[in-house]
């Protein structure tokens, strides 16, 4: 970067030794600040942290390995450690890729500038703010959360639900109250068999009186016989005038609208279907002989979608038999998943910013090059750039474990009751924090976590050693 | 720095060499050439989506919040309000359009938060380069011994968490207190002074990357004319780094002005916070109480906001000439 433009001032003199020492202690001097504050603040407290990780909760008196034994026997700082694999596993690969497809694909827009600027921005943002925003896309009511909205309004394109949606707890079989069963499958049959020409009053119960209304259902009304057919009603069989009686119809009990009935013949098998209308009344006609039952079906109580819980802890992966270190170990908490995407909103900017500056100083002729010789698309992508920008993705790659290794901010904020120890989303950092500072505090076990943090860094400060030495 | 380098332009002959070969290749490119702006038009959208809900919640009745998504806005837009922006500045008033909730918020916080962010992201931001261009001065022109070694150790901090540093600091902090009377745990200096260790490695290797651009001749003919190594500093390298200072100290500045844990740690309890700790702190406090708590969202991201569009370039340089922060 930036070769500056000065006239070069070849062959002066070398300056006096007097003069040489002076400029010596000056220059020395300049270093002082510097050196205080980072001997101070950074070299001298890191040792001091692993002298601390050797004492106990006080810092009072020494204690060997103990803080570190403790720390790996306890299912808590697994759940941590775990949750740091997680991040360094899925997040730097991830964002890495999503940046280097930005990077190419925007070299084909003309409005790179501006895309690579909506791109980057949440990286302006601090990730208090932005977990803030996140926070309400995860929210659990639909009406609230845009992620829930959507996934809702997908699901219900799928799976409508029924006119009668049962609440949370609620099975179909609590609704039946007078000549009702339990079907199967989360259906209801009538309690009696009928032939043409008899009538059936099912009686449920447990349904907001404000369904009914939304649905246009009038006072319920008994059906009259008809010959060949097969008539009856579901109503609201409560009233408030006469609590007791589960069997009359009364003026204030409203008919069921809207409800899909099938007619199960002698086998079991439907014969024929229907709805109930406003006074909740059905009519099967031209039935053939026999016994039949009168099946309210299933799709009726069809719940809808409510909400998934994104910052939720229940894990991906199936865990329940497992012991408790197993279940430490291996779930996979969505809560992870979900912060793992907010973290990608915010940090692709900067991947697609490294790279795309790395494209740019490729040497565009190996490139076109590749064309010429009849590469495709893909094959130059693949064997040309991919390979020339390696070193480039290898330091954004680096960049990323570092920055996920010391995950911190986005963990508390979204995590705001799973991130303290031993919670679903606790990571090594915010164990730090938590033991440290947050209540209950432990300078050992929190000095011996934060050395354990130390010493996972370390390959990275080896690379970037490896790389700016060998320079 | 690897990744600084500027493009080769391919030269007039090269183009004619290759355009009829190259022009085939575009034409077969077109349709995907549309296809890619569509699909990056859509990931740009996608992309404004958290911002823009922000934004809109921010201007919503708090009333509205619970009862229906801000997505909602658009078939109904006459609802847009700036009551939330008027309960956070003045606070305490229970009177909010929509239902009237109460926020819950100390008259004044955000103001004084503001302040706060400001008064520890200015002193931090300015020490940091300078001390980083005294410190890289001294590394890339001093005649001492080990030069490289101090360089190369500066280089290895650049990556040390600074969880590392956390207990023993705040004791060191308290050892202060108790020796000298002034202990700078709990104080706006305490905090700035532990951004400026921690920014120092990444300024340093900043600034040091951009002055060893500098010939070295025109110092030696400086020390030779008898300038002193300040003027020096003053009259030839820092006018030359302004640019590389620069990009630092933007970086810098909305680095520690988005900083929590350090806030947390030093100024947790304090009634004085950065907006940052304010914002998490009412998160706890009210979590239910999103519309006022994005519409502070909304009051933190200003100022970063305006530094980053005003600064753009500097910032990125200095993100890619360090990307190992």
């Amino acid at each position: 970067m930036a070769v500056v433009a000065v006239g070069q001032q070849q062959g002066a003199a070398r300056p006096s030794s007097a003069r040489h020492g002076q400029h010596h202690l000056q220059s020395l001097a300049f270093l002082v600040p510097g050196a205080i504050l980072l001997l101070a603040i950074v070299i001298w407290p890191a040792i001091a942290t692993i002298r601390y990780s050797f004492y106990n909760g006080s810092a009072t008196k020494l204690v060997g390995l103990s803080n570190y034994k403790s720390l790996f026997s306890t299912a808590d700082t697994l759940i941590a450690l775990r949750n740091n694999v997680i991040w360094v596993v899925v997040f730097p690969f991830i964002v890495t890729v999503i940046g280097l497809v930005f990077a190419v694909l925007s070299e084909r827009i003309r409005w790179a500038t501006a895309f690579k600027t909506v791109i980057f921005l949440p990286i302006v943002f601090s990730v208090t703010a932005s977990s803030l925003v996140f926070t309400q896309i995860f929210q659990l009511d639909p009406h609230v959360g845009v992620l829930n909205a959507i996934v809702q309004t997908v699901d219900e394109w799928f799976n409508p639900p029924g006119a009668y949606p049962l609440s949370a707890g609620q099975t179909a079989a609590s609704l039946a109250t007078s000549g009702v069963v339990a079907g199967p499958h989360g259906s209801l049959l009538s309690s009696k068999t009928v032939r043409a020409g008899e009538t059936l009053r099912m009686g449920l119960t447990g349904v907001d009186p404000s369904t009914l209304s939304v649905l246009g259902a009038r006072p319920a009304r008994a059906s009259s016989r008809a010959a060949g057919s097969i008539t009856g009603l579901v109503w609201r069989d409560f009233s408030i005038s006469n609590p007791s009686d589960i069997t009359g119809i009364y003026p204030d009990e409203d008919g069921f609208p809207n409800l899909r009935l099938a007619l199960l013949g002698p086998s079991g098998a439907s014969v024929a279907t229907t709805s109930t209308n406003a006074f909740g009344q059905f009519h099967f006609s031209n039935v053939a002989p026999g016994l039949f039952r009168v099946q309210i079906e299933a799709s009726n109580f069809q719940p809808g979608f409510s909400g998934t819980f994104w910052l939720g802890p229940q894990s991906l992966t199936p865990t329940s038999n497992l012991s408790q270190t197993a279940q430490a170990l291996l779930s996979v908490p969505l809560i992870d998943i979900s912060m793992i995407l907010a973290y990608l909103w915010i940090w692709a900017g900067f991947t697609m910013v490294v790279v795309a500056a790395g494209l740019a100083a490729l040497d565009r002729e190996v490139v076109e090059a590749s064309h010429v010789d009849g590469a495709t698309e893909w094959q130059t992508f693949r064997l040309v750039t991919i390979p020339m920008l390696a070193p480039v993705l290898t330091v954004v790659f680096v960049t990323m474990v570092i920055n996920v290794l010391k995950i911190f901010d986005i963990v508390i904020n979204l995590g705001i009751d799973s991130s303290q120890p031993g919670g679903q989303s606790s990571t090594l950092a915010s164990d730090v924090y938590y033991l440290g500072f947050g209540g209950g505090v432990h300078t050992g076990l929190a000095s011996a976590l934060a050395v354990i943090l130390f010493v996972l860094v370390v390959p990275a400060m080896l690379f970037n050693l490896k790389r700016i030495s060998g320079r | 720095m690897t990744t600084t380098a500027i493009p080769e332009v391919a030269g007039p002959r090269a183009v004619s060499q290759t355009s009829s070969k190259m022009r085939r290749f575009l034409g077969r490119l077109r349709p995907s050439r549309m296809a890619i702006n569509i699909v990056l038009g859509a990931i740009a959208l996608f992309w404004l989506v958290p911002t823009i809900s922000m934004l809109i919640i921010s201007f919503r009745p708090a009333g509205l919040f619970e009862i229906s998504g801000w997505w909602k806005v658009f078939t109904a837009p006459t609802q847009l309000t700036l009551q939330n922006y008027k309960e956070l500045f003045t606070g305490g008033s229970s009177t909010a359009l929509g239902g009237g909730v109460p926020s819950g918020l100390a008259p004044g916080s955000v103001l004084d938060s503001l302040r706060t962010s400001i008064e520890i992201s200015v002193p931090a931001t300015i020490l940091v380069t300078l001390i980083s261009s005294l410190t890289a001065y001294s590394i890339v022109f001093g005649r001492w011994r080990g030069r490289n070694a101090v360089f190369l150790t500066i280089v290895g901090l650049m990556v040390v968490p600074l969880q590392v540093a956390l207990i023993p600091v705040a004791d060191l902090y308290r050892d202060m207190g108790s020796l000298t009377g002034w202990n700078p745990f709990g104080t706006i200096t305490g905090v700035v002074i532990f951004h400026v260790a921690f920014g120092l490695p990444f300024g340093v290797f900043l600034m040091r990357n951009f002055f060893t651009g500098i010939p070295t001749a025109l110092i030696e003919a400086g020390r030779i004319d008898g300038a002193g190594e300040w003027t020096l500093f003053r009259r030839v390298v820092v006018p030359l780094g302004i640019a590389a200072a620069a990009s630092l100290a933007i970086f810098q500045f909305i680095w520690v002005w988005n900083d929590l844990l350090v806030a947390l740690v030093f100024l947790g309890g304090d009634p004085h916070v950065p907006l940052t700790l304010f914002l998490y702190d009412q998160e706890r406090t009210l979590a239910a109480n999103f519309w006022i708590i994005s519409t502070g969202s909304m009051v933190s991201i200003v100022v970063p906001l305006i530094v980053f569009l005003a600064f753009q370039r500097h910032f990125v340089r200095g993100m890619l000439a360090g990307a190992v922060k």
